[in-house]
């Protein structure tokens, strides 16, 4: 574990080198750890794969006393029992139609699309991180066997609940955006409704199942498809 | 009780203190890119901290008074006139129903902050009324300010009408140095590319923005092309494979996968955010003490300063 000033609020504690389920369960540990050791002086925390970004009011307190707390909080994580995650399934309609590099990456793959399907719905992902935009959750990892490159040319707009695979992560676009990643579904859940509390189904830490619907029943849990 | 926009000018944002305690959904912070100057606006009105005032990016915007109130211009040297009358900025000034506020473009500087009395009464999202337009969250509907956009605020009969002598209000120049902590990544750099990052100076190209000021100059060159991503603060730079820098700024992504050398002060990105392209940055290494006890004398220097009442 390590622990450094990275600005002058701010201060990066990494728990593992690498992504790894276990990782994440620090990482989550840690941010339970670090909420009740720093109290008002936290100001925001930003868990990702492996490391917890800790942004402090530095006119409240400072890097000494907030390395202090960090520190001594981090001896007794141990005994911490890890909160583990819920399990959220989202709904996706897997089809060309859907996902318009579906029929693509199965080629790649040499697999036939309704194997794809069976290797993005047959893993319990975690949700490693959330960032890129609001409510865009990075879930790993995707079996190796369909993990895809991103695009060489981004595309301009993806549309709203797409689920993409890039490398051997995947995701559900919380928006409508540009994006890069290899789509093969989409889901009629929203990841990120600033009107809804929560305004996210998952948090970091989270495991996130997929489930195949039919193309009804995608409409009927209020899915788009243009 | 309002002002409405009757022209938007380049880019004006709603922008209060910024958004806090949201970074896990990844909503960045927002907030004025120059807090030091949007600190005074709000002093100087008598307003709590961080209440809701108009980010003007170079200038070209006008309003509408619909209401008796007091407002105040502080930042980039923006003339500004009511109803033809030029009037200063670093002071609060009365407005009357009817009246017609216009900003011409900056002389010096780029972001300005037009106050009112009280702070425009915008409903918080996230807590926030900080416009991030990369989210459309924040200000009216997530956008910038448009024709005909209505900014409520109250009426306000009597406010002082301070205003901050020249001699305590900061130059906005050509050339800006950046105080930067070394951090995150900066061992994966060698000696060679850190000497090289401090000891030349960097020009701000056209890609500035909220996000971000993309840089140019001699290129740094990191042992490692990428890392697993991490959250970013405020004030981070970026080394990208390009061995360009990138100062990221309020409305950055929070986390990402590019190495950083450090993290710039945000009394200094106060400063390089009233860079316009072809400005110059150069970096200077401080410890986390000394960034520590700069940050508190600014605060108490700004809380201190003394203002001076003006005959309205």
């Amino acid at each position: 574990m390590e622990l450094h000033s990275v600005g002058e609020n701010a201060m990066m504690l990494y728990l593992g080198e690498q992504a790894s389920p276990e990782v994440s369960a620090r990482v989550q540990a840690a941010a339970t750890m670090v909420e009740s050791a720093l109290g008002d002086d936290l100001v925001d925390l930003v868990p990702s794969y492996a490391s917890l970004l800790i942004l402090y009011d530095a006119l409240a307190t400072d890097h000494l006393s907030v390395a202090h707390r960090v520190r001594t909080g981090l001896r007794t994580l141990g005994d911490l029992a890890t909160r583990e995650g819920r399990t959220v399934v989202l709904p996706v309609y897997y089809a060309p139609e859907a996902g318009a590099d579906l029929e693509a990456l199965a080629e790649r793959a040499g697999l036939g699309i309704d194997q794809v399907i069976a290797l993005h719905t047959g893993v319990e992902y975690r949700v490693y991180a959330i960032g890129f935009a609001p409510g865009f959750a990075y879930l790993g990892e995707v079996d190796e066997r369909i993990a895809a490159p991103r695009l060489a040319t981004p595309r301009q707009r993806v549309p709203w609940g797409a689920v993409a695979i890039a490398d051997r992560q995947t995701a559900v676009y919380p928006a409508t955006s540009p994006g890069g990643w290899n789509l093969i579904g989409r889901c009629p859940v929203r990841m990120f409704d600033p009107d809804a509390n929560p305004s996210m189904p998952v948090s970091v830490g989270d495991r996130v199942r997929f489930e195949p619907v039919s193309r009804d029943r995608f409409f009927e849990l209020g899915g788009e498809l243009e | 009780m309002s002002f409405r926009v009757t022209q938007p000018g380049i880019l004006s944002l709603l922008q209060d203190g910024g958004r806090y305690g949201h970074h896990r959904i990844g909503l960045t912070n927002g907030g004025p890119l120059d807090a030091e100057a949007f600190y005074y606006c709000n002093r100087l009105l008598g307003n709590p901290p961080g209440s809701t005032a108009i980010e003007i990016s170079f200038g070209g915007t006008r309003l509408e008074a619909q209401v008796d109130s007091y407002i105040c211009l502080t930042g980039a040297d923006m003339p500004m006139h009511i109803n033809g009358r030029e009037v200063p900025g670093w002071q609060v000034v009365p407005v009357r129903a009817g009246d017609e506020i216009a900003l011409e473009f900056a002389r010096h500087g780029c972001r300005a902050y037009l106050g009112v009395a009280d702070g425009f009464d915008i409903a918080p999202s996230f807590g926030s009324s900080a416009t991030v337009m990369r989210e459309h969250i924040g200000g009216l509907r997530g956008d910038k300010l448009h024709t005909g956009d209505t900014l409520p605020c109250r009426a306000v009969a009597e406010r002082r009408c301070l205003s901050l002598p020249a001699r305590w209000r900061p130059l906005y120049q050509q050339h800006v140095t950046l105080r930067v902590i070394p951090g995150y990544q900066q061992s994966r750099f060698s000696r060679l590319q850190q000497r090289r990052f401090f000891s030349h100076s960097y020009t701000v190209t056209d890609r500035c923005d909220r996000m971000g000021y993309r840089l140019e100059g001699p290129a740094i060159s990191c042992e490692i092309d990428g890392i697993l991503s991490e959250g970013i603060c405020a004030g981070a730079i970026q080394i990208p494979p390009d061995g360009q820098p990138i100062v990221l700024l309020n409305d950055r992504q929070t986390i990402g996968g590019y190495p950083k050398i450090g993290s710039a002060l945000s009394l200094d990105t106060a400063h390089l955010a009233q860079l316009a392209p072809g400005g110059t940055v150069h970096f200077a290494p401080i410890t986390p003490h000394a960034a520590h006890n700069a940050l508190h004398l600014a605060h108490s220097f700004r809380q201190r300063a003394p203002l001076q009442e003006q005959q309205p």
